[in-house]
């Protein structure tokens, strides 16, 4: 082994549980740091991906700034991954999907009680604009791979990069693969 | 209080629940729609759970649990009804109608949909109005229909051309001129004994036509041998293959043949009663194949103990499901329950309906298997090929002058049918329906025979002015809408199909998505429960490798592309906010 592995890591639409799971490889952790060395992540709180060798994406596509980030991390990872529910498949936050965005963002900003008068719609140009449907990150991007979970277990996130890293094209087998 | 309606259908099944497909579908005919107080009280009539009965109804596309019209009218959806001008057909009527194709008027008067394909593929486009078939439909017809709807003329009183099948034979052989009287071929059966009939089908070589080409007489030796209380003879005429027909030619010009072969594979098998299970899209047929049986019955030919060792028949109506042509997802559903193919082995031959030994034959090789009793079985094979005894009848539709059946001894080429059914400037033929392969012109010396092209039947032709990708976008719906859902590499594998071939369709695709068809494929092929799955990328597979151009002009870019317009995804934000800022678009380019 030459040089180490750099690996990016990011949450979008999602709620960092896969990034909690992903601690959850507890002492391990210890091990994955001389195989690899970080780029973009919570974990070092880098702001902007370099050019690495995996990127890790946890969450879906709810709105423009993913959209930039998601883009950022195709253009710089040479293998992209799709970690756990919302990435694959657009998971919980997807569930809004059903409903009209014009509606939601009226009833949460103007309608409902207990607004403070005057109440409107954020408009900052700071903030990003939310996404008509929340998409699956491979709807955006070119993926490679498809971590699935919600989130994978420390033990599948573990075998899928030890995996990956040794040369090995990632498999989970019986009992690392959990949906529920 | 249950329906006087409703007793009367239960009545006449005896309130039994392995006829619950055929009890749901009288009642539907009643009663215009299966209501859940109807399913309740069908379900405490037969003694079954409730969610039993609401699964089988649930199941099958011709059943409704909710009220779809007084006229529902169903356009044949296969893709040489598509070239035959269905699509705009559909459309017409929708705008004269004010209607959306999928929704109910808002008078509850009537729906328009597309069903798959209906078997009229050598006289179409085609429709099913309120499951009965009519062919040749033009905008004068549909013009006409609009009024007789809006006008509620009973479908009894419609135009009686429009109900007119025609059989269009086009080429006959020793199967189609068999000029056997009925009984002749039971009458010799007879003389040879049940075991003396089973060695000449061995000797035949007859071989199954419903595409698998498994040999009948090991078949029907086994069924024989395996121990039970019953035998049963089923004839599956579940004619589901996107342009196949020629079960329905059978069933029209040589049921007395169909029955007989049946017969004949009762005494063989040890058999005292056959099931014909008819797809529910040939309804017209059922009164005319009655009327045949009782004839039969008064001849003696069928329930008498000696001439005809006391076997009879009955005809179970499928609902619209393609894959109860699978032999045992139909014995389900002969059975009452939604068509999901069983586990197998153990087979059908052992351990078939109602768990007793069973024999499930194509219409054409139970009719051959009436020349095989008369002629012999050195006879029937010195025709065709040295692997493929016999004859073959094929379902011929598309881009020909004479669309029809022909009939040929295995060994045909392709170039010669398509020179005999007057065909020009081919570019590809799709042999055996959307399971099969496609053959492009480079491939036309090539024989259907079990050795060299096997096939069920379905022989469609597009010429060169054809875009052979909208035909395989045909197929990929067909079977995302066709999968049972039993198995995940098929339910998922047909929708992610589904869903790449429409991404290429509007534009947004990249080799990526080429890519991941052909990945489909190889998953499907080795990890689908049944056949249905592992065919349902035949044809993709073979379009891919033959007809690439037609896909890659489609793509976007050779990089990936996202699925949906992302700049557009903003829109309503952008409404909502007010926004036109830079950060408020998402540039293509970035």
């Amino acid at each position: 082994m030459t040089a180490k592995i750099k690996l990016a890591t990011v949450s979008l639409a999602g709620c960092f549980g896969c990034h909690m799971s992903f601690l959850d490889i507890d002492e391990r952790l210890l091990t994955l740091l001389e195989l690899v060395e970080f780029d973009r992540s919570p974990i070092d709180d880098i702001k902007h991906c370099g050019p690495c060798d995996v990127g890790l994406i946890e969450g879906g596509i709810c709105n423009a700034e993913n959209v930039h980030v998601l883009r950022e991390f195709r253009k710089n990872c040479k293998t992209l991954v799709a970690v756990g529910a919302c990435a694959v498949n657009g998971g919980l936050p997807a569930q809004r999907n059903h409903l009209d965005l014009g509606d939601i963002l009226q009833e949460v900003y103007q309608t409902s009680l207990g607004l403070a008068p005057g109440s409107a719609i954020p408009n900052d140009p700071e903030l990003p604009l939310p996404l008509n449907k929340v998409h699956p990150i491979h709807e955006v991007v070119k993926i490679d791979y498809f971590l699935p979970g919600c989130p994978p277990s420390a033990d599948a996130i573990w075998k899928f990069l030890t995996d990956l890293i040794a040369g090995r094209t990632p498999a989970l087998g019986h009992g690392l693969l959990h949906y529920d | 209080m249950i329906d006087t309606a409703l007793a009367t259908v239960l009545d006449r099944h005896r309130r039994d629940g392995t006829r619950l497909m055929q009890i749901l579908r009288e009642t539907q005919e009643a009663l215009g729609w299966l209501s859940p107080d109807t399913l309740g009280d069908i379900a405490s009539a037969i003694g079954w759970p409730r969610v039993r009965v609401e699964s089988t109804a649930g199941f099958y596309s011709f059943f409704h649990t909710r009220p779809l019209g007084q006229y529902r009218v169903l356009f044949s959806d296969n893709i040489t009804d598509r070239m035959l001008g269905s699509h705009e057909l559909m459309q017409a009527l929708c705008k004269k109608l004010w209607l959306e194709p999928g929704r109910v008027s808002e008078d509850g008067l009537v729906s328009v949909d597309t069903t798959s394909c209906t078997g009229l593929c050598d006289q179409g486009p085609a429709a099913l109005v309120n499951y009965r078939a009519i062919s040749q439909l033009t905008p004068e017809r549909i013009a006409a229909m609009a009024d007789l709807i809006r006008g509620k003329v009973p479908l009894a009183e419609w135009p009686t051309e429009w109900f007119h099948i025609e059989d269009n034979i086009r080429r006959r052989d020793a199967l189609l001129d068999h000029g056997l009287a009925p009984g002749e071929a039971l009458t010799a059966a007879l003389a040879r004994g049940p075991q003396g009939l089973l060695d000449e089908i061995k000797l035949s070589g007859l071989r199954g036509r419903g595409g698998a080409g498994f040999s009948t007489g090991l078949k029907w030796q086994s069924c024989r041998d395996a121990p039970g209380k019953e035998h049963y003879v089923v004839c599956n005429a579940d004619e589901g293959e996107p342009g196949t027909f020629k079960d329905r030619v059978l069933l029209t010009t040589c049921a007395d043949l169909v029955f007989e072969g049946m017969t004949l594979a009762g005494f063989a098998v040890g058999a005292r009663k056959g099931l014909l299970y008819l797809r529910g899209e040939y309804r017209y047929l059922l009164e005319p194949l009655e009327a045949v049986l009782a004839r039969r019955r008064q001849a003696g030919l069928l329930g008498n103990p000696i001439a005809a060792h006391g076997f009879d028949i009955e005809i179970h109506l499928g609902a619209g499901a393609y894959i109860c042509g699978e032999e045992s997802a139909l014995i389900e559903s002969l059975e009452g329950r939604p068509g999901k193919p069983r586990i197998r082995p153990p087979f059908p031959v052992t351990h078939g309906y109602l768990d007793q030994p069973t024999t499930v034959n194509n219409v054409e090789t139970l009719a051959s298997a009436c020349l095989i009793a008369r002629h012999g079985g050195a006879w029937f094979k010195a025709i065709g090929t040295e692997k493929s005894a016999g004859t073959k009848l094929l379902s011929v539709s598309g881009d020909v002058a004479r669309p029809g059946i022909y009939e040929y001894p295995f060994g045909v080429s392709i170039a010669q049918v398509l020179a005999d059914a007057g065909a020009a400037g081919v570019q590809a033929v799709q042999i055996s329906g959307a399971a099969g392969n496609c053959l492009a012109d480079d491939e036309f010396d090539r024989r259907i025979a079990y050795e060299d092209v096997p096939t069920a039947g379905s022989f469609m032709v597009f010429d060169h002015c054809r875009d052979m990708f909208e035909v395989a976008s045909n197929f990929v719906h067909f079977f995302a809408h066709e999968s049972c859902g039993f198995c995940t590499p098929c339910r998922v594998g047909t929708a992610v199909n589904r869903r790449l071939m429409d991404k290429l369709s509007a534009g947004h695709g990249s080799p990526y998505d080429i890519n991941e068809m052909y990945k489909m494929h190889r998953l499907m092929q080795g990890a689908s429960h049944c056949g249905l799955g592992n065919s349902s990328t035949t044809a993709l597979f073979d379009m891919l490798n033959k007809f690439k151009p037609a896909f890659e002009r489609r793509l976007h870019s050779l990089e990936y592309e996202p699925g949906f317009d992302l700049d557009s995804a903003l829109s309503q934000a952008r409404q909502m906010t007010g926004r036109d800022d830079a950060g408020a678009h998402l540039r293509e380019d970035e």
